[in-house]
């Protein structure tokens, strides 16, 4: 899993590479939470759904909170084109 | 020595400028909390806590808090929501200090009380459950609560505004609330429709000093004085450039002394009259009002001046500072009568508050 460079920053200490278990998009922000607490809330908001400008990409295909994960998927959380 | 501190929010993070009683000198740092946003940003005078309130495109909405004088900073946002399948928060705005709790309004409209200094946060519901809120229209910035103004005695009170709302108070410590709006006038509304109990735009909200219950409001259509805690409302806008404009700041000893920054129309550019800059102060309650620009621009000057854009502080000759929507800060260290340039090249400034921080006397 590879968080941007901008979400590690929020969380000093948070390694932009980590290896995490976790079934699917959910579970792996709340993986991320309970390490670095704060983190699941700058990446999904209340309704629950993934932050508009962020993309969250599973095997390169953009996810949503309930795209599962496999054993070797690779996770990116990526910042959107935002502003002009 | 003793320190006074100048706390910016700015739409690329917070700055702080560090100067003493003096006020001659100015330190500039920042920015801080990662170039978000921030509206507002505040401190507890008791402990030196800052707090900022912000969000981000990115990341959502949180608060920022410094308790070193702004070297570090942590953020959390958490309980700061609305349940499940409500419209999420989408940004922080405003911050107060009360009876040891810290406060913050939200947009979409509504009030979080944090009670362990902004580690966590729970809603105010109270106030989204008043019967009004179906009817809460959104203003030009969206629907948003941008003012906070506990009652300094009695912790159970406080005033909200909202905008395009109007002002609410709650007398139980944010159980029940009530719309606070009647004398205000809502020139967008027909004729016969003006002055309704609610949906006027509330700019700017100052208690007068000396515990009496007389308010001061900047609004959207004219700037008004309250002798009742807000049921009732008086224009006092004859004198003034402009019935528009965002902030009202109290003097912080004389209850009749007020500093205004009116804007030159909604519809005309929002920015000072004439191109010429001017804080606007009466010493009478309102009844009368000079400009006071010496050292300020007077020609070629398009900037505004938002709603949480200008502090006094406390000292003994109170100091008045406001920052720009083209990132300038000016300060007067006599009261308004006259103006010094601080920082230039910042940010637009979103909010500009004070702390004074007592020097250590050696024991």
């Amino acid at each position: 899993m590879i968080l941007a460079d901008a979400l590690a920053r929020l969380f000093p200490g948070a390694p932009r590479l980590q290896e995490i278990e976790a079934a699917d998009v959910a579970a792996l922000l709340d993986a991320l939470d309970a390490r670095w607490p704060g983190l699941r809330d700058r990446v999904a908001d209340s309704t629950p759904r993934i932050r508009r400008h962020l993309n969250v990409f599973v095997d390169s295909q953009k996810a949503c909170l309930e795209t599962p994960i496999a054993a070797d998927s690779e996770v990116l959380i990526l910042t959107a084109m935002s502003g002009g | 020595m003793s320190k006074l501190l100048l706390l910016l929010g700015t739409k690329k993070g917070a700055f702080l400028l560090e100067g003493d009683e003096t006020r001659r000198d100015w330190a500039l740092r920042g920015p801080f909390c990662e170039t978000w946003p921030l509206n507002h940003v505040i401190a507890d005078p008791a402990t030196g806590t800052i707090w900022g309130a912000g969000g981000n495109e990115w990341f959502g909405p949180a608060v920022w808090k410094s308790t070193d004088l702004g070297r570090n900073w942590t953020h959390s946002s958490q309980g700061l929501a609305y349940p499940e399948g409500e419209e999420p928060v989408k940004t922080a705005w405003s911050l107060a200090v009360a009876d040891g709790a810290l406060y913050a309004g939200v947009q979409p409209a509504g009030l979080f009380r944090s009670t362990d200094g902004g580690e966590s946060w729970e809603h105010v519901q109270g106030l989204r459950d008043h019967p009004s809120r179906p009817d809460w229209q959104p203003g030009g910035a969206g629907l948003i609560l941008h003012g906070i103004l506990p009652h300094p005695d009695d912790s159970a009170q406080m005033w909200v505004s909202i905008s395009s709302v109007g002002v609410f108070h709650t007398a139980d410590g944010g159980r029940n609330w009530a719309p606070r709006n009647r004398g205000i006038r809502c020139d967008y509304n027909p004729e016969d429709q003006r002055y309704p109990e609610m949906g006027q735009c509330v700019h700017g909200l100052a208690m007068a000093a000396g515990g009496s219950h007389r308010l001061y409001q900047q609004n959207h259509c004219g700037m008004y004085r309250s002798e009742d805690g807000g049921r009732n409302w008086q224009s006092i806008e004859e004198g003034l450039p402009s019935s528009f404009g965002f902030p009202a700041v109290a003097h912080p000893r004389d209850p009749d002394t007020l500093y205004l920054l009116p804007l030159n129309g909604d519809s005309l550019g929002r920015y000072v009259p004439d191109a010429k800059a001017a804080v606007w102060r009466t010493r009478d309650g309102g009844r009368s009002w000079q400009a006071l620009r010496n050292g300020l621009p007077q020609e070629g000057c398009y900037f505004g001046v938002l709603r949480q854009a200008m502090a006094v502080d406390r000292l003994q000759q109170a100091g008045i500072y406001f920052g720009t929507s083209t990132g300038e800060l000016y300060g007067s260290a006599d009261e308004g009568e006259s103006w010094r340039c601080l920082a230039q090249h910042l940010p637009p400034i979103l909010s500009v508050e004070t702390l004074y921080v007592p020097g250590h006397v050696p024991g």
